[in-house]
């Protein structure tokens, strides 16, 4: 392996944990909204608030670890998504600043309102959406060169139906995700009126995530044949992961072992998103910058990894330590302990 | 919107976005290592008032954690966004501490989470305390981080440019480059110090506010000890930060001082006005500036006469420089007076008009630390990277830079009513007290 690959796959792998974990938290946010206003708020709010509160800080650590890391390994990114972003990625971080100062004044500080959860539930959406609009650039066709400056043209980005097939796939991804992970919690804490509901919404979403996930391929082929083409050699990953989505749905169905129904579900975007990335492979934004032509000094790039491995030697103890106590702990799970300070 | 107003409103957004970020940051560093020692303390002695008391901090601080992730988020993507050239050549030399940052961060939130959450959970207190150290090491090690970076930006080294292309880059002497010792203690030290200051004017409130509680002057003494300490520590490095900037950065130096002339026996320039590039109503303590600079009070130190005019940072730096000084030595020596009064029973320390002065020493700490800052950063105008690209050459292109501003200029409003909206519920809501009275504990 090269040090650009090894460098994307780490960055690659946070990334993933990064969707996961936080759709976890933005669907979760959305599910909280949409029962407030229609008046089941206390059938979710219980599960929601004891799960995400401990972790949401650590969600987001991954999105800044992503992109500090992605500034590391391949400091061209910085000079052209850097320009290129601005307006999208400022918009995304106004509204990730939302959902923190939602945990801040109302987790922690005690501050109600029905408004702001509303908001706080809306903001779970329109971040993954504004967010995969990245994804959709990297496609190429909507940036280009004009007098020695990017531009990104935004009349053709808000028109294409890659966009918005992109956008939809975010959603409905996110509400997946966070569905069946949460039935999986909420029978962990013997809650059973929000382990029903939130089934409900598991199977809900189950079949526009997977339609809106093929929906994308469709598209790609107009949009990027080349792309799509590599997507075909790796099409046994796709297979595999649809086998997978139909065994956790099957298991949801009959009510069985949803913590082995969410694992298969991590483990069908796993092979989703590696076909993905592998299949995008060497492009960082098409046509203009590959992983090898945008990749660190070496010496740099060397560091980074050894850093990294230092790191992870901290980091797996600790988060070990972190779902021990919040996750797998049955007196938590169950309400018995408050010890907030 | 051109080019040039491009890399004006770049400017703006982020002198907003860290001035705003560093009030959060400095409290998230400081009060970590605050709220430990007052656990400890409360262990040992078995003094139920420090526990409360690291338990009543620790709310509070999540609040400043949460709005200090919020938008250290935005700083960490706006530098890409807006300094786009910049962060390309910091991502080959200098990534390496802004990635060990993020591993900082990590370790800090898991354990906040922890900590946070399992108050009374365990049997032995002392492990609950455990909890607490991976918080203050990795609060404070984030802020070691990112001072590394800083400081590259105003000593880089380890890497040779060579026909416009990146040669030699060595990313460790990139870190460990000459502003590295001086900037990072100092910034540490004065964390610890603003964040003890701050904490005693919660105290001294209190106390104003007609609370005679024990708690709060127990409360008090704690932080104004620890406020002296740091105090004492902050000023010590502050000298050693004036020496490497005399050796290395002698513009900065020189215009923080208006020492227009490089001369021998140079005297220290404090307060004034510049008048038509007169200095007027100063003060001059003879042969200052040179032990400033070297600790000998013969020695010449360099002006701007050397200088070539577009190299010279803004001369309003002086006035910050001023602002900085005058609020350290005045806070030194109020918890000097209040530690000493304490011990030798004067009765003035709990006087009205004491306390006030310890209530407006909590804001001034936090202003020191913003007239520090940008005296640091404006000072290393016109470079980002002192000596290598120049601020204008660093930033974005893109158009819509000033309506970025309007925008994040209006989040951060809503944050800061927020929090202080927040945080004075808080405890308004749950006086001391009561909490007291709840967990069964003395009334006085
Ligand atoms: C509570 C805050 C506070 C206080 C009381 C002081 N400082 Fe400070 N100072 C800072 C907060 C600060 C800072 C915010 O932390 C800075 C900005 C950048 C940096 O590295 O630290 C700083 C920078 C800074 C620099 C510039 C370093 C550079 O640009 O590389 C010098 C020369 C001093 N300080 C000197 C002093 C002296 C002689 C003080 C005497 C009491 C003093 N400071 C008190
Ligand atoms: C790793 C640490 C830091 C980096 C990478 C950094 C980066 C930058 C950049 C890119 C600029 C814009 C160029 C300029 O206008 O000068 C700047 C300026 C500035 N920064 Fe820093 N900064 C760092 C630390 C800080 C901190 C912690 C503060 C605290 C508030 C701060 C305050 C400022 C201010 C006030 C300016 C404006 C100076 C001017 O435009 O004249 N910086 N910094
Ligand atoms: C010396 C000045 C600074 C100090 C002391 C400081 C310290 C802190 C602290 C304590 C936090 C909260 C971390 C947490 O609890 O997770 C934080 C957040 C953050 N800071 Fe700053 N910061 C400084 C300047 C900067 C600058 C210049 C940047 C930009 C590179 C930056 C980037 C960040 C980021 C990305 C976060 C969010 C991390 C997270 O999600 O946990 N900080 N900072």
């Amino acid at each position: 392996m090269t040090l650009e690959v090894i460098g994307i796959s780490v960055l690659w792998v946070f990334l993933f944990g990064y969707i996961m974990v936080a759709s976890i938290d933005f669907g979760a946010g959305f599910f909280n909204a949409y029962s407030t206003l229609t008046g089941r708020a206390h059938v979710l709010a219980k599960v929601i608030q004891r799960y995400l509160s401990p972790v949401w800080e650590v969600t987001n650590v991954f999105l800044v670890f992503f992109f500090v890391g992605i500034v590391g390994f391949f400091p061209k990114v910085a000079s052209y998504y850097g320009t290129v972003l601005l307006v999208p990625a400022s918009l995304a971080l106004i509204l990730l600043a939302i959902r923190g100062s939602y945990y801040a004044f109302v987790t922690y500080g005690g501050l109600r309102g029905k408004r702001y959860t509303l908001l706080y539930g809306l903001s779970g959406l329109l971040i993954p959406a504004s967010l995969s609009i990245v994804l959709t650039i990297s496609e190429g066709g909507f940036v280009s060169r004009q007098n020695g400056a990017l531009v990104l043209d935004y009349a053709a980005l808000f028109t294409s139906p890659l966009t918005w097939s992109i956008v939809v796939l975010s959603l409905t991804a996110v509400l997946y995700i966070s569905a069946v992970f949460l039935t999986w919690y909420a029978r962990e804490a013997r809650d059973s009126r929000a382990e029903a509901l939130l089934r409900r919404y598991a199977l809900l979403w189950a079949g526009p995530a997977i339609l809106t996930a093929a929906g994308i391929m469709v598209e790609l082929r107009a949009h990027n044949p080349g792309h799509y083409a590599r997507m075909l050699e790796v099409w046994w990953l796709f297979a595999l992961s649809l086998l997978l989505f139909g065994r956790s749905v099957y298991l949801i169905w009959k009510k069985r072992q949803y913590g082995t129904a969410f694992l298969l579900l991590a483990g069908q975007f796993f092979l989703a998103f590696f076909g993905y990335g592998l299949s995008h492979y060497p492009y960082l934004l098409y046509p203009y910058l590959t992983i090898y032509d945008s990749f660190t000094s070496e010496t740099m790039g060397i560091a980074l990894i050894i850093a990294f491995i230092a790191g992870l030697c901290l980091l797996i103890p600790s988060l070990y330590l972190l779902f021990r106590l919040f996750l797998f702990d049955p007196d938590y799970l169950q309400g018995k302990r408050d010890n907030h300070a | 919107m051109g080019a040039e107003s491009s890399v004006w409103f770049s400017r703006l957004l982020t002198e907003l976005t860290l001035s705003f970020h560093i009030i959060y940051a400095t409290i998230g560093v400081g009060v970590p290592l605050m709220i430990m020692l007052a656990q400890w303390v409360g262990i040992r002695n078995g003094d139920e008032h420090y526990i409360l008391l690291a338990r009543r901090w620790t709310r509070g601080f999540v609040i400043t954690v949460a709005v200090g992730v919020v938008t250290g988020t935005a700083i960490g993507l706006q530098l890409s966004l807006l300094w786009p050239n910049f962060m390309e050549l910091a991502g080959n030399v200098i990534a390496l501490p802004l990635f060990m940052e993020t591993f900082a961060f990590f370790f800090e939130a898991i354990f906040l989470g922890i900590y946070m959450y399992t108050w009374d959970r365990f049997k032995n207190p002392k492990k609950h305390l455990l909890l607490l150290v991976p918080v203050a090491i990795g609060a404070s090690f984030s802020a070691i981080f990112i001072t590394i970076v800083n400081a590259f930006m105003n000593a880089p080294q380890g890497f040779d440019v060579v026909d416009g292309q990146l040669v030699n880059v060595n990313p460790l002497v990139a870190m460990f480059n000459p502003a590295m010792p001086t900037k990072v203690a100092h910034v540490l030290a004065t964390a610890y110090m603003t964040s003890a200051f701050v904490l005693a004017a919660i105290a001294a409130y209190r106390l104003l506010k007609g609370s005679h509680h024990v708690y709060h002057k127990k409360a008090l003494l704690l932080t104004m000890k620890l406020g002296l300490i740091f105090s004492i520590a902050s000023a010590i490095i502050g000298d050693f930060s004036g020496k490497y900037l005399a050796q290395y950065q002698p513009e900065k130096l020189a215009a923080a001082e208006w020492h227009f002339e490089t001369e021998k026996n140079a005297s220290l320039i404090m307060y004034g006005v510049l008048a038509d590039g007169e200095v007027k109503y100063e003060i001059r303590i003879p042969y200052a500036l040179s032990i400033l600079a070297h600790n000998n009070p013969k020695a010449e130190v360099i002006g701007l006469d050397q200088f070539a005019k577009e190299d010279i940072p803004p001369l309003y730096i002086h006035y910050l420089f001023d602002i900085m000084v005058t609020i350290g030595v005045g806070l030194l020596f109020l918890s000097l007076l209040f530690v000493i009064g304490t011990w030798r029973g004067w009765r003035f320390v709990a006087a009205g008009w004491f306390r006030r002065l310890i209530v407006l020493g909590g804001p001034l700490a936090i202003f020191a630390i913003e007239a520090g800052w940008w005296m640091a950063e404006v000072g290393r105008q016109p470079w980002i990277l002192r000596g290598i690209m120049r601020t204008e050459d660093a930033a974005t292109t893109s158009t819509h830079v000033d309506t970025m501003l309007l925008l994040f200029a209006a989040l951060y409003l809503i944050l800061a009513i927020g929090s202080i909206t927040v945080l004075t519920r808080m405890f308004r809501h749950n006086p001391v007290e009561r909490e007291l009275a709840d967990r069964g504990g003395e009334h006085r």
